[in-house]
């Protein structure tokens, strides 16, 4: 059974642009997904639907098996503990007046998960490599990359099946990006991963299924390692061609 | 003979000093990379040497583009000498453009600047020619629309192409951009990338880039510049840095880069 | 940097510590005939007496728990309708939300002084709770305002998309994240409101339409001494002075409040 299942999904404003156009997609367990996008793509907007933050205005979308309805508190609830979001900016993720500890037991408790609360806080601070006495303090103390393996942190608390990341690294520093990219790996093992980037070589990282969306539509979808050698749409190429790149050395020749 | 030379050159906010004693040179027609992530000083470098560092930062050192002291001179002088001499294009083309002002109207501004500084009169007939000539050269199509265009009204790719050109038309020998593509889309980001290393080959031009994404240096710089934490870590030739690094943050740096970048040669 | 927030406190804290010593202690009776009429300041009159022979120390003093309990009671009134009428408007479906944000601007062009005067005009008769009505009234409309843009800026915040991954209701979410995030800025803007009210409120008793006499406030002081500066300058000087030490006060109070609040932002881990 898939994790997501959409099928024709659309989405528009309220008297305004529509922003995806008939877009079907299903998640595998196991098989991260990226979704690759410049702004104005409406990456963004179906992150939203698949959040469950906003509900499609055309198209059914499922999650886990069962439709979803934004307006089923008890549907919701499940949901929040089946998926959670990780956001771009880990400046503006997290509460600047909230410790630490409040934030990570506030999804504890308002999703009425089972478990000691400060067991699990523990836990998740350990899967993320950071000290046990990070909940002490409030953002402020941290830095970019650990503020986003606190947000990660928030997320993993629900133990959800699917984490929902948006721009993850982009506002990160390259050392930073590059330990934040092997945590993310590394928690696939046990959740799925839907990805999404303007950057194909992130998403090329972590994610063995892809698709590109341009003004809200599909236009190309299917193995990553198959678009990559042999891209279909003259979008996607555009985007391989204008990535600049290092020049060569004997080590990746190697 | 260097167009630009840094000398020890020191920023302090207060008692804490930021940048620690950074120097190089620059040549004419040259194009160096300032390399780092976030809190290497690298931006504050740049805006030291033009004088345009944010009340209560202080420059020491010495910086002397064009044969000209710029330390310790006071701010009338710099009017004269950025713009003249080196003029900057910033990462976000938003805040370089003042939205209530019509996009014509503010390339105006450089060229006639520059027509005063060289004692040329300029008709309305020339000043249209010279815009419209300085559009062309930024590739951007329909002159006489974008013209009469207000800064929301163009692309995020365009706006920045436009600040290029307000900073070209100003006539400097020196063009610093600091992070002029990071706000762009991937797509804008190469156009914008090789139109800016082609004005500055085509004009002469020396060129200081600021970044902190190694692959676009490499794309557009001929010599780098590695700082990290208010030093300069390592300074070469770009192909021999980024293939061989010698300091170990360099070393780090270089390395991070690769493994992402082999991603798309083996992808999950 | 705390000077302003000492000055603040000492000026504010002189004018509390009188305002509260009033409840037990005067010099003498409010309408105690005490002395000659327009006396000079002496040692039984430090600051002289008024043209029916009372105290003016005594009356000033009174002035001083009059503006505390005007300036107190309308920052609260103020302070907590202002709040709860904006964070709703924030809240509110986009057409209600220009709705009211457009009454606000318009409550907001009228003076304080006018809009206080229709509510003292519409009530029965002046009194001390027709001007902490009236001034907390027109203050609400300038921090529901204030509140509106806070908040809106708030929800825009990713913090408030992860609680309500979280599963936190918008009731929680208020609680937990809006409320602390906008609470620094509203109570210096709150401070500044309450020199504000305590102006408006001199104001509307040198008016007459303030507190009636014989607890006058110093507006009314200020108001009656007017006929007999000369012969007794310290009938003005005395009302003016408090009032002055008060309102400055306060803006000092605020400013430190501001300061101490952008360090804290820095420092604070």
């Amino acid at each position: 059974m898939s994790l997501f299942s959409l099928q024709d999904v659309s989405y528009a404003y309220p008297r305004g642009d529509t922003v995806l156009h008939d877009v079907s997609l299903s998640l595998e367990t196991g098989q991260n997904l990226g979704i690759l996008g410049e702004s104005g793509s409406g990456k963004s907007t179906l992150l939203r639907l698949m959040l469950g933050l906003a509900a499609p205005s055309d198209g059914t979308l499922s999650a886990d098996g069962t439709p979803l309805d934004i307006h089923s508190r008890a549907r919701m609830q499940a949901h929040r503990r089946f998926a959670q979001p990780v956001f771009q900016d880990p400046y503006t993720s997290l509460d600047p007046r909230m410790r630490i500890g409040r934030a990570l037991a506030e999804p504890h408790a308002a999703l009425g998960l089972p478990g000691d609360a400060q067991a699990e806080i523990a836990r998740v601070l350990a899967a993320v490599n950071l000290p046990q006495d990070s909940t002490l303090r409030r953002p402020r103390a941290f830095s970019g990359g650990q503020r986003q393996r606190i947000a990660i942190a928030r997320a993993l608390i629900a133990r959800p099946r699917v984490l929902l990341a948006d721009e993850p690294v982009s506002a990160l520093d390259l050392s930073t990006r590059v330990r934040v990219i092997d945590l993310l790996a590394e928690l696939s093992r046990d959740l799925t991963l839907v990805l999404v980037s303007h950057d194909i070589a992130i998403v090329a990282a972590l994610c063995p299924r892809l698709i590109v969306l341009q003004h809200g539509r599909v236009v190309e979808a299917g193995e990553t390692r198959q678009i990559l050698r042999d891209p279909q749409h003259d979008y996607t190429r555009m985007l391989l061609s204008s990535l600049p790149r290092l020049p060569d050395s004997k080590e990746t020749a190697r | 003979m260097s167009l630009l030379q840094v000398q020890d050159l020191t920023v302090s906010a207060g008692a804490r000093e930021l940048v620690h004693g950074v120097s190089f040179d620059l040549r004419p027609g040259e194009r160096l990379g300032l390399v780092g992530e976030s809190g290497s000083g690298k931006s504050l470098t740049a805006m030291a040497i033009v004088g345009l560092l944010a009340p209560g930062l202080t420059a020491g050192g010495s910086v002397l583009l064009d044969g000209q002291q710029m330390i310790g001179r006071p701010d009338r002088d710099l009017v004269r000498l950025r713009g003249a001499v080196a003029s900057v294009v910033f990462q976000d083309p938003r805040s370089a453009l003042d939205p209530l002002m019509r996009l014509g109207d503010q390339l105006a501004a450089p060229i006639r600047r520059r027509a005063v500084r060289e004692g040329r009169a300029l008709s309305s007939a020339q000043l249209r020619a010279e815009q419209i000539r300085w559009l062309d050269r930024v590739a951007i199509p329909e002159p006489d629309r974008i013209l009469r265009a207000w800064p929301h009204e163009v692309s995020g790719g365009q706006r920045q192409r436009i600040a290029i050109a307000m900073a070209l038309a100003c006539g400097p020998r020196l063009l610093i951009a600091d992070e002029p593509t990071t706000a762009l889309d991937v797509s804008s980001q190469a156009e914008v990338l090789d139109l800016l290393g082609g004005l500055v080959r085509d004009e002469g031009l020396s060129l200081l880039f600021i970044s902190h994404d190694l692959p676009v240096v490499a794309r557009i710089c001929d010599r780098v510049v590695v700082m990290r934490q208010g030093r300069a870590v390592e300074e070469g030739p770009t192909a021999r840095v980024f293939t061989d690094p010698q300091d170990p943050y360099s070393q780090g740096l270089v390395a991070a880069a690769r493994r992402l970048q082999s991603a798309l040669e083996n992808p999950a | 940097m705390r000077r302003n927030l000492w000055i603040g406190a000492v000026l504010v804290g002189l004018n509390a510590a009188v305002a509260a010593l009033t409840l037990v202690w005067l010099p003498y009776g409010p309408t105690e005939m005490s002395g000659g009429r327009l006396s000079p300041p002496s040692w039984a009159h430090p600051a002289g007496t008024d043209r029916l022979g009372r105290d003016y120390l005594t009356q000033v003093m009174i002035g001083a728990r009059i503006a505390m309990t005007v300036g107190i009671g309308a920052a609260l009134l103020g302070g907590l309708i202002g709040t709860t009428l904006g964070v709703l408007a924030a809240f509110a479906r986009r057409g209600l939300d220009d709705a009211l944000a457009a009454t606000l601007d318009i409550l907001i062009a009228f003076p304080t002084l006018l809009l206080a005067m229709l509510v003292v005009a519409a009530s029965d008769g002046a009194s001390l709770w027709t001007a902490i009505l009236a001034i907390g009234l027109a203050m609400s409309a300038i921090i529901a305002r204030l509140v509106r843009i806070l908040t809106k800026r708030v929800l825009a915040q990713d913090y408030i998309t992860a609680a309500r991954c979280s599963g936190l209701g918008w009731g929680k979410i208020t609680i937990a994240h809006i409320l602390p995030n906008i609470l620094p800025t509203v109570m210096v803007a709150v401070a500044l409101q309450f020199g504000l009210a305590v102006i408006a409120e001199a104001s509307l008793s040198y008016l007459g339409l303030g507190t009636p006499p014989p607890n006058a406030s110093w507006g009314q002081l200020l108001q009656q001494a007017q006929s007999t500066v000369f012969r007794a300058p310290m009938g003005v000087i005395a009302p003016g002075l408090a009032l002055i030490s008060l309102v400055l006060g306060i803006n000092f109070l605020a400013d430190g409040l501001r300061d101490l609040m952008d360090a804290d932002e820095e420092i604070q881990p």
